[in-house]
């Protein structure tokens, strides 16, 4: 039986494709009845009973746990921030540029919940400065809601008070990374903080702050409206709920999928994505986004379910949620140079191994994927992504302050890992040519 | 330019917002490029009175981030991506062709960039933050070209929207 999506965080937004953006839309179809009920409760029930008992994990990046982050803030310590990452830039992962743009007030009133579990009064919304249109959209949802007592002072009338700032970035994908978002939201150059202090403890403006991601944030309302157990027992394993996978590459039908945690690369690609062009075959896909390692289109890997924890056998993360899949018309030297092309671009200079590595890293898969490689380009490039990420192993150690500069070193271990023959052959011809 | 008294009414409003008035550099900086088409100098010295740092901290902040153009461009920015889904689908070919195409217009600066995140419609663009997606090379001079002819509206080459006569 092909799968199919679990629509819960895209339910509102797939249902009412006209609307789903406005107050109307959104109140037609539940919109902010959660919230009623939530700000009965108390902080530390909706702590407790509910996102801790979901298992909710950050869908940004990293995986971690959200109950166990809030926990983290110090008692008694006010003011406190909430921040929320809009920032998406991680390659090929296109979900919270959609949640933004086709549903705001979910967005808004999983704020309120977590602002209210938190208990802070001021939320940060830091977003993409590119999503022009998601600007417009939330900050008109933003009036909206507040027009309705849903936000502002005495909310529902329940005596709690929350104001909410969409902070535009500015193009600098580092400052998806939360200690730069903090320093970009400060007024300066997005470079990432050494940790401890973790923003927990001493985030924005040197209080305590949590930040969290649009779609970590944008999935409250339903773990309060389902039952936080309840929501728990969707997934597998510790990953648990549904995720939302922006599919890309060279499939039938690229898009973003909702689904359980739990179902398998290849049901994603064949059952929702419709498989790959043409009738090919999978040569390599990258989960996760950029920053992860790859995966290839054997069966073992094609097989491997969707789990947070799982996928760590192949050294792989889900990362971000995005998987980019390609056959074999694409060189996979050419698509990781222009990741390192990337990471050498977005790299904010703070640490000398990621700042120097990835400019060499870029300029060496230049050459190899332009017919100009050599014969040991593959192994300086090991030596040098060892400078940044000693050991090459993953999860990956780290000479520098935050992992951009470990993530350039994936696409690198990942070439040799599955294409070093390839690779080595092609170089061996071309110098017999040139000979 | 220094600030009109309308838009330095703008930008006290959004000073006075932030717990710490430094925060208020990005977003003035956007409001300083909606008004002028781009970051001036005389800008970035009015930004640093308005939130208590120096030019050069504001100009140490503002040239970090590749929105900021610290040099006049075109009415009509086109930012074409060729990340790598764009890369495999049309990408690379988009931007030399609309780069060409655009060589002499002083009215359009087209800039390659990285993942607009839009990946299910590669390859794609933006034209001044406005989405353009699947096109092929033809397609999307028709749409910068319609911006030309006022067919389209265009937002300020820092992305805000446009309303009515003056801006959103
Ligand atoms: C280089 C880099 C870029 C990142 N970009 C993003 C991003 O665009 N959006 C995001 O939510 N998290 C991003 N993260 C992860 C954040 O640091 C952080 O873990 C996340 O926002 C926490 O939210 P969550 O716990 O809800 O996932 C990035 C991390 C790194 C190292
Ligand atoms: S690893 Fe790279 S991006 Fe991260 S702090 Fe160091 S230099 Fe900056
Ligand atoms: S790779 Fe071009 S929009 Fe993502």
């Amino acid at each position: 039986m092909p799968i199919t999506e679990t629509r819960i965080v895209t339910k509102r937004l797939r249902d009412r494709p006209d609307d789903s953006w406005t107050i109307e839309g959104a109140l037609a179809s539940g919109a902010y009845d959660v919230l009623r009920t939530a700000l009965t409760m108390t902080p530390e029930a909706i702590q407790d009973e509910q996102v801790k008992a979901s298992g909710l994990r950050g869908r940004g990046g990293a995986g971690f746990a959200t109950a166990t982050k809030w926990s983290f803030l110090p008692k008694d310590s006010f003011p406190r921030y909430l921040v929320i990452n809009a920032d998406e830039g991680e390659p090929s992962t296109f979900k919270d540029h959609m949640l933004i743009e086709r549903d705001p007030h979910q967005l808004l009133e999983g704020i309120a919940i977590a602002s209210f579990a938190v208990q802070c009064n001021l939320a940060f919304v830091y977003l993409r400065g590119e999503f022009a249109l998601g600007y417009d959209r939330l900050t008109a949802a933003i009036d909206e809601a507040r027009n309705r007592g849903f936000l502002g002072n005495n909310i529902l009338g329940s005596g709690f008070d929350l104001d909410i700032i969409v902070h535009r970035g500015a193009g600098a994908y580092i400052c998806g990374e939360e200690t730069a978002l903090l320093e970009s939201l400060e007024g300066q150059r997005g470079m990432p903080r050494i940790r401890p202090p973790f923003p927990a403890v001493a985030g924005l403006y040197a209080k305590p702050t949590v930040v969290n991601n649009v779609e970590t944030v944008s999935t409250l309302p339903h773990i309060l409206r389902m039952g936080g157990e309840e929501y728990g027992k969707l997934g597998v394993n510790k990953s648990t709920g549904t995720r939302i996978f922006s599919l890309s590459g060279l499939v039938n039908r690229p898009g973003n999928y909702e689904v359980e945690l739990g179902v398998t690369f290849r049901q994603l690609i064949d059952d929702l994505g419709g498989g790959v062009r043409n009738g090919g075959k999978v040569k390599f896909m990258i989960p996760g986004g950029a920053s992860s390692q790859w995966l290839t289109g054997s069966d073992e890997h094609l097989d491997c379910p969707l789990d947070m924890d799982a996928v760590g056998q192949f050294g792989v993360m889900l990362g971000s949620g995005a998987v980019m899949v390609y056959d074999d018309t694409v060189d996979p030297v050419l698509v990781a140079w222009r990741l390192a092309k990337f990471f050498a671009h977005e790299s904010c200079g703070k640490c000398t191994p990621c700042r120097e590595g990835t400019g060499w890293i870029e300029k060496v898969l230049y050459r190899m994927s332009h017919g100009l490689g050599r014969a040991d380009d593959l192994d300086m490039l090991l030596d040098v992504g060892d400078n940044i990420s000693p050991g090459l192993n993953a999860p990956f150690s780290q000479t520098t302050i935050c992992p951009l500069g470990p993530s350039a070193v994936s696409a690198v271990v990942s070439l040799n890992k599955y294409f070093r023959d390839e690779i080595l052959a092609r170089v061996a011809t071309a110098t017999e040519v040139s000979a | 330019m220094a600030f009109s008294p309308e838009n330095r009414g703008r930008a006290r409003t959004i000073v006075a917002r932030y717990p710490q008035s430094r925060s208020a550099i990005l977003p003035l900086a956007h409001l300083a490029q909606d008004q002028d088409g781009w970051l001036s100098d005389e800008a970035m010295q009015e930004i640093a009175e308005l939130t208590g740092v120096t030019a050069a901290q504001v100009q140490g902040t503002c040239s970090f981030y590749t929105m900021f153009k610290r040099d006049p461009v075109g009415k009509y920015l086109v930012s074409v991506c060729t990340n790598v889904t764009c890369l495999v689908l049309g990408g690379p070919e988009l931007l030399e062709e609309m780069r060409h195409r655009y060589d002499a217009d002083p009215d359009v600066t087209v800039e390659e960039v990285e993942c607009l995140a839009a990946c299910d419609g590669a390859p794609c663009m933006q034209v001044n933050y406005d989405y353009h997606e699947l096109l092929t090379p033809d397609a999307a001079a028709e749409v910068v070209d319609e911006y030309k002819s006022g067919k389209r509206r265009a937002r300020t080459v820092s992305g805000t929207a446009v309303v009515g006569g003056g801006r959103a």
